[in-house]
């Protein structure tokens, strides 16, 4: 039984924690770029650097409230300054809309033109952050760390492998299912929620029953950037913050969408949890493991790693293909890519 | 009338052109990353080289007065098409007599293979640490002051070992570097009865490390041995073996040492112990006096200033600047027997060279050339104590 148990804590504290936080990170990215894609129907390449310009505007409040003197005593102070970030952001993303997207809208411009302006609002949503808080790494997580530290752990329960949860992990799980829960409540039940709904399903029967197309727009813009400050923010406590990461979390984010299916907010999350679960799962080695639940003279002496860690961006990629191949519209039916 | 006046003319010209050719003026190359991803340091590297041409052309001591001056180019340290056009131009436009660089290891191949060693061009590079270097074809004209990794993961056994652990888990960063310093490492590491339990690459600037993490602790180790980079993913790697337990003790090789770590990580990393390039020598200490404007305490300055030296010394050895004659003398110049030369003294080495003695030029990074012309290695053993880094000793 003892062994069992072990076994269990191992896998948690290696596998289940990790990739759950890491889904949940990644789930409230997809669901961002997800509604984008749903509602103005395009792939929204900024939505990366997004993240990181509105995670910035939350640091740079948070270093202000700490020169104060306040904080959320065991919570990280960033979520007071959440907020901030947010409306800045939201500002942001709304006056590049006006400037760059809106032109596009009024031409009725194909989605591929569309995608290929966000590439360009990426670069320079990128120099922006970088020439306002520059290249470097920024921590700024505070209160307490952990909820529970592996050595802790160890002692309490007597069992030789240990589990730890960080702060920022509880918090990231806990905030993903509120903002989850507010999104899909917005969406289904009120009024703005369900004329952006009419509007994502068929603009032109939308437009004759009278919605009013840019309150659809400056909505869908706002929440993607609440989503991209808060996922951002989240993601900055439990790493660090750094622009040239948030460049590069798009990628996953992207598989995420698309394995779960565009424009299905359901999808997006789903689509999180199997990139993050399988790109952990796949490279982990099971030596320790099996060491608990295996009679001894079963085991080689190997590492019981299915492929090394080298590959576990091709596990994602190798995932989002078979997706495309079989089920090219996501596990839940998007809207096809 | 006219005739007269054009002869003249043409006369004057000639002469003139016969005149520069007495004098000889002649120029070499710094051939670094004045931007990329060690921008930083090259900050520091191009104007310790700089100053070395400058001191020496000052004195008029080189080649009875020939005056040097220095010509930058970019390699960008990961572009190797850019280096290799950029080093092109150096040779057969700005017709350089040596190149002090390149540095990065991968840019430093592609350029001596593809444009110096057809060419005949000596290059003396003061930071490219890649093992492929000592055996890479170069018919003698590459040569470099710093130290190749093979022997800092000697140095690394040595330091392991003498702390007690025979069990350890190593993980690189997937380059040149990465995969060089881990393989030298685990090699002398096996050699010297230790045990290397896995040997895993981490991918620069990724979003999350739970799956390395993961193999790695599965794998176990008494310490971890973390040959990647300080503000990528050594950092990532370090933080989440701490927040699951995997690991409590680091081996931080020179990519991951700096004060930015202890400061990023935390009292955690306490215990945790490595080496950096680096010596106590009294020429170390000489440059950072004599530099103004640079700082020479950063990494690879110094080897800079004495690739620059050396290039100019080995000239006055050889009584030429032709690259294919005075190749031969650069290990002559660099090690014993004779005079002992620090920074700040080349006019002095250039003197007794020129009088037929002999000089043994140590220079600001302690330099000693062995096998194919690379720096013997010093390094700074160092442990983290109380949040900060501190030096235990040299090695």
């Amino acid at each position: 039984m003892e062994d069992f148990l072990n076994a269990f804590a191992l896998l948690s504290n290696f596998v289940l924690v990790p990739a759950i936080a890491y889904g949940s990170q990644l789930a409230l990215g997809a669901l961002g770029v997800t509604l984008v894609f749903g509602i103005l129907r395009f792939s929204n390449f900024a939505h990366g650097d997004t993240m990181a310009f509105g995670t910035m505007f939350t640091i740079l409040a948070t270093w202000w409230l700490q020169s104060l003197g306040v904080n959320l005593g065991p919570l990280p102070t960033a979520l007071l300054a959440l907020p901030v970030g947010i409306l800045v952001c939201a500002i942001y993303v709304l006056i590049c809309d006006r400037m760059v997207y809106k032109f596009y809208r009024k031409q009725k411009a194909d989605p591929v033109i569309y995608l290929i302006a966000s590439v360009g609002v990426m670069f320079v949503t990128n120099g922006i952050v970088r020439f306002i808080i520059g290249p470097d790494d920024q921590n700024f997580s505070d209160g307490q760390r952990f909820i529970i530290k592996a050595r802790d752990f160890k002692t309490m329960t007597g069992l030789s492998e240990g589990i730890s949860i960080k702060v920022s992990q509880g918090l990231t799980v806990v905030t993903v299912i509120i903002v989850v829960t507010a999104l899909f409540w917005f969406l289904n039940k009120t009024r703005t929620g369900k004329s952006m709904r009419a509007y994502s399903d068929n603009e032109d029967l939308a437009l004759l029953s009278g919605i009013n197309p840019d309150k659809v727009v400056a909505v869908t813009w706002i929440l993607a950037a609440a989503l991209a400050t808060i996922a951002g923010t989240l993601y900055g406590l439990d790493k660090s913050f750094k622009p040239f990461t948030y460049f590069q979390l798009l990628l996953p984010i992207f598989a995420s969408a698309i394995v779960g299916g565009l424009g299905n907010p359901l999808g997006a999350i789903a689509g999180a949890f199997v990139i993050a679960f399988s790109e952990i799962m796949v490279t982990y080695a099971y030596k320790r493991f099996a060491g608990y639940l295996l009679p001894e003279e079963w085991l080689s002496g190997g590492l019981l790693q299915l492929l090394s860690t080298d590959y576990k961006f091709a596990v994602s990629f190798i995932i989002l293909l078979l997706v495309l191949l079989f089920r090219p519209t996501g596990i839940f039916k998007g809207t096809g890519v | 009338m006219k005739k007269l006046v054009l002869s003249s003319a043409i006369a004057v010209g000639l002469s003139t052109v016969a005149s520069s050719a007495v004098a000889e003026d002649i120029s070499l190359g710094v051939f670094l990353g004045l931007t990329g991803p060690i921008e930083s340091l090259v900050a520091n590297m191009a104007p310790a080289a700089e100053q070395a041409i400058a001191e020496v052309s000052d004195s008029g001591k080189l080649l009875d007065g020939t005056k040097v001056t220095a010509i930058r180019a970019d390699t960008t340290c990961v572009d190797a098409a850019a280096a290799t056009a950029a080093i092109e131009r150096l040779i057969t436009s700005d017709k350089v007599s040596g190149v002090v660089g390149g540095d990065c290891s991968g840019v430093t191949t592609a350029a001596l293979t593809n444009v110096a060693l057809p060419n005949g061009m000596v290059m003396i590079s003061p930071s490219a640490t890649s093992p492929a270097l000592s055996t890479v074809e170069d018919n003698g004209l590459f040569f470099r002051t710093a130290p190749s990794d093979a022997r800092q993961g000697v140095v690394m056994k040595d330091i392991i070992m003498d702390k007690g652990y025979k069990e350890v888990a190593i993980t690189y960063t997937n380059n040149d570097y990465g995969k060089g310093l881990a393989d030298a490492f685990q090699t002398a590491f096996e050699e010297a009865g230790g045990s290397v339990t896995i040997s895993a690459a981490h991918e620069d600037g990724k979003a999350d490390y739970a799956a390395e993490v993961g193999a790695l602790a599965s794998a176990g180790g008494e310490v971890l041995v973390v040959a990647g980079y300080i503000d990528q993913g050594g950092k990532g790697i370090i933080q989440g073996s701490l927040d699951t337990g995997a690991f409590d003790t680091f081996v931080l090789p020179d990519g991951m040492v700096g004060d930015a770590l202890p400061a990023a990580i935390g009292p955690d990393l306490n215990g945790s112990f490595g080496q950096a390039p680096g010596t106590d020598s009294e020429g170390a200490g000489k440059l950072v006096e004599m530099a103004s404007g640079y700082d020479a305490s950063s990494p690879f300055a110094a080897e800079s200033y004495d690739a620059a030296a050396l290039i100019m010394l080995a000239m006055q050895a050889a009584g030429s600047t032709d690259p294919n004659k005075y190749k031969d003398k650069v290990m002559e110049v660099a090690n014993a027997p004779g005079e002992k030369i620090l920074p700040g003294e080349l006019a002095k080495g250039l003197e007794i060279i020129a009088g037929g003695g002999d000089i043994d030029y140590v220079g600001a990074s302690n330099v000693e050339l062995i096998g194919a012309g690379e720096s013997a290695g010093n390094y700074r053993e160092i442990e983290i104590k109380d949040g900060a880094l501190s030096t235990v000793g040299y090695r």
